[in-house]
């Protein structure tokens, strides 16, 4: 026996939390795949303890979209029995974890980006996601002072260290576009004081990421042309691969606890 | 609608029970100590305790929770309700004076007032709590639990935990 994937009403706030519920859910589980396997005791921690902090913050928020729906649905449905092309994530959050380089260029484009995204989200007219935002301000900006030092380290360590963190950065380039990106369902989220538009952390992104690759002797691709899909569903193969496992219990012992 | 002397009474209580409950993780520290014990009410002789985590993941959490109620079921309060908030946001200032010295006593480094979490590279100075050097060094920004950091010494030697700032 298998569980059935739910229906969710997507109306533009649900859609909203459920997209960043999404985000927080997927990569926490890619930094927990490190657990056991991490380079260093250090790093297995430090992974294991910012999947942990991504998790806290997607429980919240699925608890708030689930409420706001107020539906039949609760954080557990919104995680485990929604299909690949209903997840709503980043693309850059999906990718595998590759080597360690990988797994820190993928941590520090987002961290740069959600350290800004959710100081400015502490000014929500949305009391909930105020709240939120708040909580998550304080671990983003953990997550990014420990992924800038490793680039950094990586950057400018050895020449393999060097290659590899640079194969990182030129791979993972062309889904950071999708972090700025906003649809109509956000326009008027933005307009009624809900959403921060993203385009108005662009430049300081930038520079907070300009400046690390600088001192980590890397170089950011010229390369403009950026991919989208994954705020509508359209995944890279990799997140069904994800889903199956983080689903697997669910799906195959339907409401199992213990 | 006025608190009676009664429910005063009765909040008071279980205050004091619910003070009681410890941090499964660091058990010198109670959750009054830490902060997270945030308010107590009391309606029509019904009981409810709020409080709040100190990250997000936090999965001390759930066993605080069941703790209090033991604490408040122990304490003669039937059926006590405990509600989770986020705001405001914890931080350490909210740590107490004496969880600071607890802390210290323990062996863990309590947190710096101030000590520039936002700096991408931030500079710390943490005094050792088993010597008091402050010639110390951080091994890990992310320790045993979300809560802290692990260091070393580099007068004494030995490592010890941080509880960051936050």
């Amino acid at each position: 026996m298998t569980a059935a994937s739910i229906t969710v009403s997507e109306t533009p706030l649900v859609l909203y939390v459920l997209r960043r519920a999404d985000d927080a859910l997927v990569l926490g589980h890619r930094l927990s795949e490190w657990c056991g396997h991490a380079p260093m005791m250090e790093e297995d921690m430090a992974m294991a303890n910012m999947g942990l902090d991504l998790l806290g913050q997607a429980r919240e928020l699925y608890g708030y979209a689930a409420k706001v729906e107020g539906k039949d649905n609760d954080e557990d449905k919104l995680a485990y029995l929604r299909d690949v092309r209903q997840y709503r994530n980043l693309l850059l959050l999906e990718q595998p974890n590759g080597d360690f380089a990988r797994t820190m260029t993928r941590q520090f484009f987002y961290a740069a980006f959600s350290d800004l995204y959710w100081r400015a989200m502490m000014a929500s007219r949305d009391t909930t996601l105020a709240a939120i935002a708040a909580k998550s301000e304080k671990e983003s900006a953990y997550h990014l002072r420990h992924s800038s030092e490793w680039m950094v380290r990586l950057g400018d360590g050895t020449e393999e260290s060097h290659r590899r963190a640079q194969l990182a950065v030129d791979d993972l380039w062309a889904f950071t576009g999708e972090m700025f990106a906003v649809d109509d369902s956000e326009r008027g989220l933005i307009d009624a004081g809900i959403a921060i538009d993203p385009e108005s952390l662009r430049t300081q992104w930038l520079a907070t990421v300009a400046r690390v690759i600088d001192e980590a002797t890397l170089k950011l691709p010229a390369n403009d042309w950026m991919q989208k899909g994954g705020r509508i569903g359209q995944h890279t193969e990799h997140l069904g691969h994800l889903l199956s496992e983080l689903q697997s219990m669910q799906r195959t012992f339907p409401g199992a606890t213990w | 609608m006025s608190l009676t002397a009664h429910d005063s009474d009765l909040r008071q209580r279980a205050w004091n029970a619910a003070a009681q409950v410890v941090d499964p993780e660091i058990p010198v520290l109670t959750i009054a100590d830490l902060g997270v014990l945030r308010d107590v009410t009391v309606h029509d002789g019904e009981v409810e305790i709020a409080i709040t985590p100190t990250y997000s993941g936090c999965p001390a959490m759930n066993m605080i929770a069941v703790e209090i109620e033991v604490a408040l079921a122990r304490a003669g309060f039937r059926k006590p309700k405990v509600r989770t908030v986020l705001s405001p946001a914890w931080t350490t200032d909210w740590m107490s004076d004496d969880g600071r010295r607890k802390l210290r006593d323990y062996g863990i480094a309590p947190p710096q007032a101030g000590s520039g979490r936002r700096a991408l590279f931030g500079v710390e100075q943490v005094a050792c709590p088993q010597c008091g050097s402050t010639d110390t060094e951080t091994l890990s920004e992310f320790g045993s639990t979300s809560c802290k950091a692990l260091w070393r010494c580099r007068s004494c030697r030995e490592p010890f935990d941080y509880f960051k700032c936050h």
